[in-house]
């Protein structure tokens, strides 16, 4: 099996997990999503540490961010597939 | 995984049974801490219970408090119970709830008497109770008397990826099998709300859970300042990667698996309606939630981490599991199951879920857990508002 740097939960989802220490700037990472077992592969865009998210296609402003196959906020600054995705740009809907 | 159908366990006079033998030193109130300390220190095999609150409260947040108060007294991980108050009054009604388990439980109040005399008195007392309990052996017992809590706690993307459904996993392995379980954390379901919403087994579940979510939404949005970017989700969460409270909500809510609740229950409340899965209405603080929970009747705990929460309790045993390498790396003296393992594929939720089952079955037959062996006692009441 090839290593698996990045987990999508759903096929829906527009994000994924990184699950290894850190994905570099450039990197050609290896994504599996859970749901169905696929794979999938991303070019990171920045430095990106384990546990935070990366956007799997260009997000304008407005946009839902999808994750586990649900709505989890706003997108309130453009994003670029590869780019780190999280407060400096997705905020809640709630509260 | 053939799972074991029982564990060894303390059989209790009501027909319920523990996993551990506490004798407990209960104060009412913030006051009688210092009795309640004093004879846990003087008599060795029993443990105070120190807490903040007790004095001048009302209406539905003095409910709480006893119901806090007995239950804790009722958990069948207690074998015998000392209750100390200023006032005679609260004392008896706390010690009258908690007899009617048939466990040997005693009043004291110190208003008239004074601190020294009341330890010394307590101290014969806790002394002769301690030696009690300590011939009491575990006994087999099947696997559906464990009563399981869950809740989660400084959360990252690993909790919602791996170790909150290894929580999952144990819960619709082992919901078959008659144990009873519980999750809570109101508002950390945030988000989420309308899915869960969806999990009540019947019509009635759902529409108490609706109320009771609503009801905890209206008290944040009336008394919130700002967007509550400071606690929800919390610069720990925020620091592994939870951006929102609905991505929060949504691995939170993985810790159920598959199950339906039957029934929501109120803060302490002890569930009726038989074996199965309850939502608690709970404050989605570590502390808090587990010793509601606790008060509930639970008798073993299931906590996830990401970041590395390091709660425990003193009397229901909390079993903490982490996905995160880093963590598990770093503050393994805190994690008792590491299913990071998840991550780089080389472990699949069901064999987590199964390592899961045997870490509890063990604990229950009383292996400490890390929060034991580190001393962790963290009881915090749940006070709904100011005292009168």
């Amino acid at each position: 099996m090839t290593n698996t740097d990045i987990i999508i939960h759903d096929e829906k989802d527009n994000v994924g997990v990184v699950v290894i220490e850190k994905i570099t700037p450039n990197q050609d990472c290896n994504c599996w999503i859970m749901e169905n077992d696929k794979s999938a592969k991303i070019q990171s865009i920045n430095e990106i540490p384990l546990g935070h998210k990366i956007a799997m296609t260009d997000l304008k402003e407005g946009d839902a961010l999808i994750k586990y196959g649900h709505d989890i906020g706003k997108v309130v600054k453009g994003i670029k597939k590869g780019e780190h995705v999280h407060v400096h740009n997705v905020k809640t809907k709630k509260w | 995984m053939e799972i074991a159908k029982s564990f060894l366990g303390y059989k209790r006079e009501n027909g319920r049974a523990g996993t551990r033998n506490h004798v407990i030193i209960l104060p009412v109130d913030d006051i009688s801490n210092a009795c309640a300390e004093a004879v846990a220190n003087n008599i060795k095999g029993t443990i105070a219970l120190p807490h903040s609150y007790g004095r001048l409260q009302f209406g539905a947040d003095l409910d709480l408090h006893f119901r806090t108060m007995i239950g804790t007294g009722k958990n069948p991980n207690v074998a015998a119970v000392i209750v100390i108050g200023i006032e005679p009054k609260w004392t008896k009604k706390i010690v009258e709830a908690i007899a009617k388990t048939g466990k040997p439980v005693e009043g004291f109040s110190i208003e008239g008497v004074g601190d020294i005399d009341t330890i010394a008195k307590v101290s014969k007392k806790a002394q002769e109770l301690s030696i009690w309990a300590s011939e009491k052996q575990r006994e087999e017992c099947p696997i559906s008397d464990l009563w399981i809590s869950v809740k989660c706690g400084e959360s990252d993307t690993t909790s919602g990826l791996a170790s909150n459904p290894t929580v999952g996993n144990l819960m619709d392995k082992l919901e078959p099998l008659g144990v009873h379980l519980c999750f809570g954390e109101t508002s950390e379901l945030t988000g989420a709300e309308t899915v869960c919403e969806k999990r009540g087994k019947t019509p009635e579940a759902q529409e108490k859970f609706k109320k009771t979510w609503n009801a905890y939404n209206d008290f944040i949005l009336k008394e919130a300042t700002d967007d509550l970017s400071e606690s929800q989700p919390t610069a720990g969460n925020i620091a592994g990667g939870l951006t929102t409270i609905e991505e929060k909500a949504f691995g939170n809510f993985q810790k159920i698996g598959s199950r339906q609740f039957i029934d929501v229950l109120e803060p302490a409340e002890e569930p009726t309606k038989g074996k199965g899965l309850y939502f608690m209405d709970t404050s989605s603080a570590a502390a808090e939630c587990v010793t509601l929970q606790a008060a509930g009747g639970f008798n073993i705990h299931l906590f996830p981490t990401g970041q590395g929460n390091i709660i425990g309790n003193p009397i229901e045993p909390v079993i903490k599991l982490t996905a995160n390498p880093l963590t598990a790396k770093k503050m393994s003296e805190h994690i008792d199951v590491d299913v990071s393992k998840i991550l780089s594929r080389q472990m699949n939720l069901d064999q987590a879920g199964d390592e899961l089952i045997k870490a509890t079955l063990r604990v229950a037959n009383g292996r400490l857990t890390c929060a034991e062996a580190l001393g962790h006692k963290e009881f915090v009441m749940t006070k709904l508002y100011r005292s009168a």
